[in-house]
């Protein structure tokens, strides 16, 4: 009886999925040609907060090992949909979703997928950098041990350090509160964090959104390299941001009714220069957001 | 004993009045000078009156404290601390009294914290909104407010007589668990509301479970509030004498309990017993006790305070 | 490297890990989460408790005394050979306390909430604030004797003919001990009130009286009956102070110079006693006690929802 309902609500959701896939399809992966399938797949997503929708109906493909920038003006719904993808929606009360999001194929959203493990294999950056008041060193191995790992986690956490390059800034005070470090270290170390547990995708929340220039220069340059290895979507409300380090953006603007919905993706390249819609013409040349 | 930290809002500070208006002349403004003036004095003396009415309370408390002062220190000695309690005042002591608070004060503790955390774990980070846990918050509530006397009925009815415990420290315990566990429950789930958002979900995002966000992350963060909301549970324990009373604690022990199903008496008790004689000479000795029992709870309100400022210095998200 | 990772958990490795949720770990989840909840279900235990307990001795007593016998005596003498169960001579004892307490306690409590919600600097607030939880803290077996051994010999000293044991000291004395709960609680109710509406009257050239007086006092109204009838309550089920200070003579008066008794104090006397299990006097105090039980219930969900609706107007 379980099995059935739970069979069918998938049946209705790609069924679904099918009807909204003849509409505006977004495949910014495909029409890149890039080197292989999506890794995300969101289909026909919709989000409710009790009775308020935030999410209508996302159609999207998110390219695999590459940027992808959200963007689009305050309360589009670009940090909601970012929050799909690794099911920390769910901790809020009263959230429903419709819809479908396929990472590498598998549905997250299928009943017998556990979230805990779906946020281990993808990993999320926020906007405000959220050290645990513990030390730098504790901050990077948490991670590690809540997913098993036991004994000297020295190498793992220089490793992780190094690849958020912060490692040449806080070996020498690795013992030290994460909380004393600066706001750029801060999030470079929440990166570190979460780059340890060897996510597959990161997801970033307007992580550059609390520092100064300089730090955001870092980390911008930190996700540039990152892209070799790992998937990343960033939410910025700072286009220039987008432009600079994205591959793929796509623009997001809430309807009538205040629920977010896609306007228009494509190649970073093409998307700022040559603007399908009228609306992110308006948008990206600054005429409102 | 004081209540938790309450969020303190910044409220408006004196507010500058500019005297000068461009244009108009300020005897001729309505109400003209004098009314004016009036109106001044009337908020002056509101001030005054409020400013009195506050200090009533440090007045009652310093004149409390040195009324108990003078009575009961002439007697305070080693002797009256290491004595039991006797027929004649000049050779009564607390020893039995000041071991039963004691004793009283562990069992609770190791009743009522982990009770008192479990629960409030459950209803901040486990419970969703349904029926159930709305109506243990609700109740919850209401427990706060029975009177003392009415858990000690509770555990006259309960463990005295139906489950045999008679009057052993073990059912004074119980029943001064079941007393302070709505106030542990409380502090417990304010400290824990105070651990930022942005805090779990960092865990949650590496792939905690919830379990391991409660327990890595919530709980060190929530620890020395908690720890503040607990402390001063117990000094309201330490201070109870009603319910105590009622179960049956005695009032006249002289000997040290062994084990928890001993009989017991504690410090409110002989304090009680002492000011309830005639003789001018037990109310000079319960003057003493009374100053072993501040001494006690003051310490302990010291230690809470302390806890609350230190995590105050320490976690600034 | 002492451990290496996990062999599938190299970044860009192909994943074959499934998302779904190991069993093992969701039952170590469920098995965390049941003494939780355990624990949480022990506060609906004792609740559950003391109305059994109530309700099962009120049953037994009201076996032996006529309900309106309870209602209507104008005595209560259980202990004497010839016995009246009046409770309202308990009751109004306790209501002359009650209200001597609040006499005291209200004006006092209400104005030192304004001076510190409106008028006193941070400094004074952080001084005064830890005087009155200390004051909130002092074990009430303590007010007793302050009450006893302090207020009523003033008091005989002013009004001749007060007894040793009379309600006025400890009516005065219980107002002095719910201060701080009603000078505390009004000042959260004042502290919710909105800025902007003290500062719209400020902008209109209000005095700092006239904004505590016509703006911030009415606006926390209801926020501060809900800290009355808690205080209420409060003063209502104080025990010990009426025990020591106002006597144990059940009497029907109004006097508050001569001795009373009070519903708690009398549990305490019967208590005190060697009642034996399963007497009528055993059953009395569970009798009166459910009478206490209920008004301070009465009052609890009374400031409950008074104050549920203050949040609402202020969230």
């Amino acid at each position: 009886m379980v099995n059935d309902s739970a069979s069918l609500a998938t049946g209705l959701r790609s069924a679904l999925a099918a009807l909204s896939a003849d509409r505006v399809v977004a495949r910014v992966g495909a029409a890149a040609g890039a080197d292989s399938a999506p890794a995300f797949a969101i289909r026909g997503l919709s989000l409710w907060y009790g009775h308020f929708q935030a999410l209508r109906d996302i159609t999207l493909d998110v390219a695999s090992r590459r940027i992808t920038a959200l963007i689009g003006p305050s309360g589009c719904g670009k940090s909601t949909l970012l929050r799909c993808l690794n099911r920390m929606n769910e901790l809020i009360p009263q959230v429903r979703i419709g819809g479908q999001v396929l990472f590498q194929g598998e549905d997250l959203y299928a009943p017998q997928t556990d979230p805990v493990e779906v946020r281990r294999r993808i990993g999320m950056v926020f906007q405000k950098p959220n050290p645990v008041p513990k030390s730098v060193y504790d901050n990077v191995a948490f991670g590690l041990r809540i997913n098993g790992y036991q004994g000297k986690l020295d190498d793992l956490v220089e490793r992780a350090l190094r690849r958020a390059a912060l490692w040449d800034e806080v070996r020498d005070k690795l013992r030290q509160s994460g909380l004393a470090l600066s706001g750029g270290q801060q999030q470079r170390l929440c990166i570190a964090r979460a780059l340890a547990v060897e996510p597959e995708v990161l997801l970033m929340d307007e992580p550059c959104s609390a520092l100064d220039p300089i730090a955001t220069y870092k980390i911008e340059e930190l996700m540039t390299e990152l892209k070799r290895d790992y998937t990343i979507v960033i939410v910025t409300h700072n286009m220039q941001q987008a432009s600079r380090v994205s591959d793929y953006t796509a623009f997001m603007l809430a309807g009538e009714d205040r629920a977010g919905a896609l306007v228009e993706c494509g190649e970073t390249r093409s998307f700022f220069t040559n603007p399908r819609d009228k609306r992110t013409e308006d948008y990206v040349t600054g005429r409102f957001g | 004993m004081s209540r938790p930290p309450a969020d303190t809002a910044p409220r408006p500070a004196g507010v500058v009045h500019s005297r000068r208006r461009a244009g108009v002349p300020t005897h001729r403004r309505p109400g003209g000078t004098a009314w004016r003036a009036r109106r001044k004095a009337a908020g002056r003396a509101y001030e005054l009156l409020c400013l009195a009415a506050t200090c009533v309370g440090i007045l009652v408390l310093l004149v409390l404290l040195a009324d108990i002062l003078r009575r009961g220190l002439p007697t305070l000695t080693w002797e009256f601390i290491s004595s039991f309690p006797s027929r004649f005042p000049q050779q009564a002591g607390i020893k039995a009294a000041l071991v039963g608070s004691l004793w009283l004060l562990a069992l609770t503790a190791l009743f009522a914290v982990p009770t008192g955390i479990a629960a409030g774990v459950w209803l901040e980070e486990y419970a969703r909104r349904t029926w159930l846990s709305r109506v243990i918050e609700v109740n919850i509530a209401n427990l706060a407010g029975v009177p003392s006397i009415i858990y000690g009925l509770l555990g006259l009815g309960l463990f005295v007589r139906t489950l045999q415990l008679q009057r052993s420290l073990l059912a004074g315990a119980l029943t001064m668990a079941l007393l302070v566990l709505p106030i542990i429950i409380i502090s417990t789930r304010e400290a824990i509301r105070a651990v930022p958002r942005s805090q779990r979900e960092g865990a949650y995002a590496l792939g905690a479970t919830r379990s391991q966000v409660v327990w890595g992350i919530v709980l060190p963060a929530a620890l020395p509030g908690m720890l503040t909301g607990i402390i001063l549970a117990l000094s309201r324990a330490i201070g109870e004498t009603a319910p105590l009373i009622t179960i049956g604690a005695l009032t006249f022990i002289a000997f040290l309990p062994t084990s928890p199903l001993d009989p017991f008496t504690v410090l409110p008790i002989q304090i009680f017993n002492w000011v309830s004689r005639p003789q001018p000479a037990f109310h000079a000795i319960a003057a003493s006790g009374i100053i072993v029992l501040l001494v006690v709870l003051l310490s302990m309100n010291a230690l809470a305070i302390y806890l609350r400022d230190r995590a105050r210095r320490k976690l600034q998200w | 490297m002492t451990l290496a990772p996990r062999p599938d958990a190299r970044p860009g490795a192909p994943q074959r890990r499934s998302l779904r949720r190991p069993l093992r770990r969701a039952l170590r989840e469920r098995f965390v989460e049941a003494p939780l909840l355990v624990a949480a279900l022990v506060s609906i235990f004792t609740t559950v408790g003391i109305v059994a307990v109530l309700v099962f001795e009120t049953f037994e007593f009201f076996h032996e005394v006529p309900l309106w016998r309870f209602l209507t005596d104008t005595q209560w003498t259980p202990l004497f050979s010839e016995k009246y169960f009046g409770i309202v001579v308990l009751l109004s004892a306790t209501v002359l306390t009650s209200f001597g307490a609040m006499v005291v306690a209200l004006p006092l409590g209400l104005l030192a909430a304004v001076y510190l919600s409106e008028y006193a600097s941070p400094g004074v607030r952080r001084a005064v604030k830890p005087v009155l939880e200390i004051l909130a803290g002092i074990p009430t077996v303590v007010y007793g004797y302050f009450a006893l051994l302090f207020v009523t010999p003033i008091l005989q000293a002013l009004i001749p003919g007060t007894a040793v044991f009379n309600g006025a000291s400890a009516a005065l004395v219980i107002g002095i001990m719910i201060l701080p709960m009603v000078s505390s609680l009004s000042e959260d109710a004042m502290a919710a009130v909105p800025r902007a509406l003290r500062e719209g009257a400020y902008a209109l050239g209000a005095t700092r009286f006239e904004v505590a007086a016509r703006v911030v006092v009415p606006a926390a109204f209801s926020g501060i009956v809900a800290a009355f009838m808690l205080a209420i309550s409060r003063a209502v089920g104080e025990t010990m102070i009426v025990a020591i200070a106002a006597g144990q003579s059940p009497t029907l008066t109004l006097s508050p110079l001569v001795p009373i008794e009070t519903m708690t104090a009398y549990i305490v006397q019967v208590s005190l006693g060697d009642t034996p299990y399963g007497s009528l006097e055993y059953k009395t105090i569970f009798a009166v006690g459910m009478a206490l039980f209920l008004l301070t219930l009465a009052l609890n969900v009374a400031s409950q929802s008074v104050l549920a609706r203050f949040r609402e107007e202020y969230p």
